[in-house]
């Protein structure tokens, strides 16, 4: 069913323990205000606003949906309810890349099941998860419209196809590769810089 | 050569086989090397197999290279375009040589797909010049009516390609009739079928055509306000429907007073959806523009007489539009020409699984489904048996083997038992089990399940429960009964098509294929070998050479044996995972 739960005991605690509203307290809610200026007042724009919420934050913060109520009149409620039917909304933070992983039925025909459990042995990480270094979110999809080239996976606009196990794993070596380099490179420049 | 062009595909699929990169490559060369030829993009033509794909047109003829990657697209430059001589071994199709793939080109009528992979969906000269706003100016031109309009649908006997079938000229008349002063149009662009892109294609490969169709449809309505409903997960058809949207607006065919008709307003624009399957059921995409909860409503009131804000509203596929401005410049007859009795034209299908040339085809209604998978399909993948087909996804069901057959209509296909749906066709071999295919079904549609009915809510749950069941060993006597009391109860107590035809994978797959059930439930072994939980591994004793690397990552200690001395694996330890099957070097392990 298209209606997620929160666990609500876990989420209490979790915010009783840090004592702040998790990373959304950092949210700079200035980058919504273009955005609702755009859609206020125009009917059926709860979505829309939604959508370009996710692409400023790459998620929906908590603080930014009741910032958005407060401007605009609409329900926490109806924001809340309509952020969590449609698969595309993210209530999380989500790491710098999202591994958008295919289970639609061409891809399930060639056994993109597989695929999936050796990636999440390299990346230690669930359906859904975070790697730890907030480098990877790793996502179940339905169907990316590349079936010839089943089992398919897409990572950023870039999409993998005829994938194996050892295949999605390199992809992902790839990635760390290149991050660790610009990290490195980012380090030595701010050393060099002082 | 001055008149040469050099065409690369750069459709979704395309640019997944790295079609973005040869175009970089050849770009870079023709600068480099100062060549002479025209580089020109397009989308998709269905040759999905063959990606990335570059056509070369001079004035010898015309030349399709498959398969082409950077060192290719070298060698194709230095060979064809510089000595003039054609890589006849990389070449797919050509009006030169007789090609390897004749079966499938010849097998295909192209009316839908008329222009894919043969303009730049980016550019309204080239939909222009291959006859494109033909049909609405032949429609300015000649005053023709709307109602005149709705006739020659309803003569073509085009039936709406979303999957229920519906004849579209009646669809209109209803619409028509309403004498509301708002009306709105909407294409259903959210291709939820997990397994099928037809429209992806259509949209990114030709989306004047679309706006063509809506437009007419609006005018035959009297619409004056459109929306293309498409799903978020198809970024570059958005984008190209976006610049087809700017274009028509600058031409006119897109404002008010269009083509000069006094009165004809009409403008249109993009809703993108945002991940629910059942928001392309129409009452659900209405709620979803309108910005909640894509929940369906009760119908009637039909959307075409309360739809869209309360307002009569027209709905329909983005094939079904596609159809429209060939269908009104060449004629109801012309259409009505290909197809049956009762299922006319030509219908798309998204080939997909274990085939040989997965890719999009457009046949003409009528075609039989074995020559579908052999004579354009050229067959299973590895020349495997060939076990079934699914036809219209998770709301539909399998055809076995020996239905093949059966012809596609609508008809025809819904005696099956399953339903043409939009034209997702996922061909399944040997390895595939039926079993687990049906749990995938409902574990997409227990998951997609808007939650409003009990029975599709909680049904497609207990049902899933039990397939899991089944699939990992512990299935009971009764569960096939259980199953398909259950699957006519949901079928019967739900309020959408969704939970309506939710059942119909396991209906289908406990008809055709009650053995395999059988033997999951009672001898626990998976016929096919796929269900993990119901596999045997088995060391075979000629070939292990006693290397160890197998023992060595067993999770379970469950094999033994001496170095250089054939292993053993202790059936009461084994769980199954595969690893050392993965592993072997020999193929010294057996699974059965
Ligand atoms: C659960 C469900 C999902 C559907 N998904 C789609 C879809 O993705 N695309 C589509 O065109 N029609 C879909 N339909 C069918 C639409 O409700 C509607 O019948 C169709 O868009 C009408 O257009 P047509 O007459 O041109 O076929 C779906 C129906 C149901 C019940
Ligand atoms: S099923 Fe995976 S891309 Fe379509």
């Amino acid at each position: 069913m298209r209606i997620e739960r929160i666990n609500k005991k876990e989420y209490t605690q979790e915010k009783a323990l840090t004592g702040i509203s998790s990373p959304e307290s950092i949210v700079d809610l200035k980058l919504i205000k273009p955005l609702l200026k755009k859609y206020k007042g125009k009917k059926g724009n709860l979505i829309p606003v939604l959508q370009g919420t996710q692409n400023i934050y790459g998620f929906i913060p908590e603080e930014a949906m009741l910032f958005i109520a407060r401007e605009t009149g609409i329900q926490v409620s109806d924001m809340y309810g309509v952020a969590t039917f449609y698969a595309q909304f993210r209530l999380k933070p989500v790491g710098k890349y999202i591994i958008k992983m295919c289970h639609g039925t061409a891809c399930h025909v060639q056994n993109v099941k597989a695929v999936t459990e050796d990636l999440q042995n390299f990346l230690g990480i669930k359906d859904g998860e975070t790697t730890p270094d907030n480098i990877f979110t790793l996502e179940t999809v339905a169907c990316l419209g590349c079936c010839s080239l089943a089992p398919v996976m897409m990572i950023g606009d870039d999409t993998h196809g005829k994938l194996s196990g050892k295949k999605a794993v390199d992809v992902i070596k790839e990635f760390r590769r290149k991050e660790t380099l610009s990290q490195k490179s980012k380090l030595t420049e701010n050393i060099s810089k002082n | 050569m001055a008149n040469t062009k050099v065409i690369v595909g750069l459709g979704s699929c395309g640019i997944a086989a790295g079609a973005g990169k040869v175009y970089d490559e050849l770009l870079r060369i023709r600068e480099a090397d100062n060549l002479d030829f025209e580089l020109k993009k397009t989308s998709c033509i269905g040759m999905c197999f063959k990606e990335p794909l570059v056509e070369i047109i001079d004035d010898t003829g015309s030349y399709l290279y498959g398969e082409v990657d950077i060192k290719k697209a070298d060698e194709i430059l230095e060979k064809h375009i510089q000595n003039f001589s054609p890589i006849k071994e990389y070449i797919v199709k050509s009006d030169k040589y007789e090609s390897v793939y004749k079966n499938y080109f010849d097998g295909q009528v192209k009316i839908t797909l008329r222009n894919c992979g043969n303009i730049n969906p980016e550019s309204i000269d080239d939909y222009e010049e291959s006859g494109g706003y033909e049909a609405i100016k032949k429609i300015g031109n000649e005053r023709i009516s709307a109602n005149e309009i709705i006739k020659t649908i309803l003569d073509s006997g085009l039936r709406g390609r979303g999957g229920g079938g519906f004849p579209t000229g009646l669809k209109w008349k209803f619409a028509n009739n309403n004498r509301s002063k708002d009306k709105y149009i909407i294409c259903n662009a959210d291709e939820g079928d997990p397994g099928a892109f037809m429209d992806r294609s259509v949209l990114e490969g030709d989306p004047h055509s679309e706006l063509e169709g809506m437009i007419i449809g609006a005018y035959s309505i009297g619409a004056t306000e459109g929306v293309i409903y498409c799903r978020a997960e198809y970024p570059l058809a958005i984008k190209r429907l976006n610049i087809a949207i700017i274009q028509a607006r600058e031409r006119g065919y897109l404002g008010k007073d269009i083509l000069g008709i006094e009165g004809f307003d009409f403008d249109l624009y993009i809703k993108e959806g945002a991940g629910a399957f059942v928001c392309g059921e129409e009452t659900a995409l209405i709620a979803s523009v309108e910005g909640e909860r894509g929940m369906p409503r009760k119908r009637p009131p039909f959307p075409a007489v309360s739809g869209l804000w309360r307002k009569p509203t027209n709905i329909n596929n983005v094939e079904t539009f596609a159809n429209i401005p060939w269908i009104i410049v060449n004629g109801a007859l012309a259409y009505a020409k290909y197809g049956t009795e009762k299922s006319k034209g030509t219908k798309v299908f998204a080939l997909t699984g274990k085939i040989k040339n997965g890719g999009l085809v457009e046949v003409p209604m009528g075609i039989t489904i074995k020559d579908i998978i052999y004579k354009l399909g050229g067959g299973i993948i590895g020349d495997k048996k060939f076990k079934a087909v699914q036809l219209g996804g998770p709301s539909g069901g399998c055809i076995p083997e020996y239905l093949s057959h059966t012809i596609v209509d609508y008809d025809s296909v819904n005696a099956t038992g399953a339903i043409m749906g939009s034209g997702g066709m996922v061909v399944m071999d040997e390895t595939t089990c039926m079993v687990d295919m049906a749990r995938f079904f409902l574990e997409f549609t227990c998951k997609e399940s808007c939650g409003k009915c009990t029975y599709c809510r909680v049904g497609t749950k207990r049902m899933l429960e039990i397939l899991t069941r089944i699939t990992q060993g512990e299935g009971k006597d009764g569960d096939i009964e259980k199953l398909e009391e259950l699957a006519y109860q949901i079928k019967d107590g739900s309020l959408c098509g969704l939970g309506q035809t939710a059942p119909n994978p396991v209906l289908t797959t406990i008809k055709y294929f009650r053995d395999e059930y059988e033997a999951h439930i009672r001898d626990k072994k998976c016929p096919s070998v796929y269900c993990k939980k119901l596999l045997t591994y088995e060391i075979i004793e000629e070939k292990c050479t006693g290397c160890m690397v197998c023992k060595r990552g067993c999770p379970t200690k469950a094999i033994t044996g001496e170095k250089k001395v054939p292993h053993i694996i202790h059936q009461e330890l084994c769980i199954q995972c595969g690893d050392c099957y993965s592993k072997c070097k020999f193929d010294s392990i057996k699974v059965f």
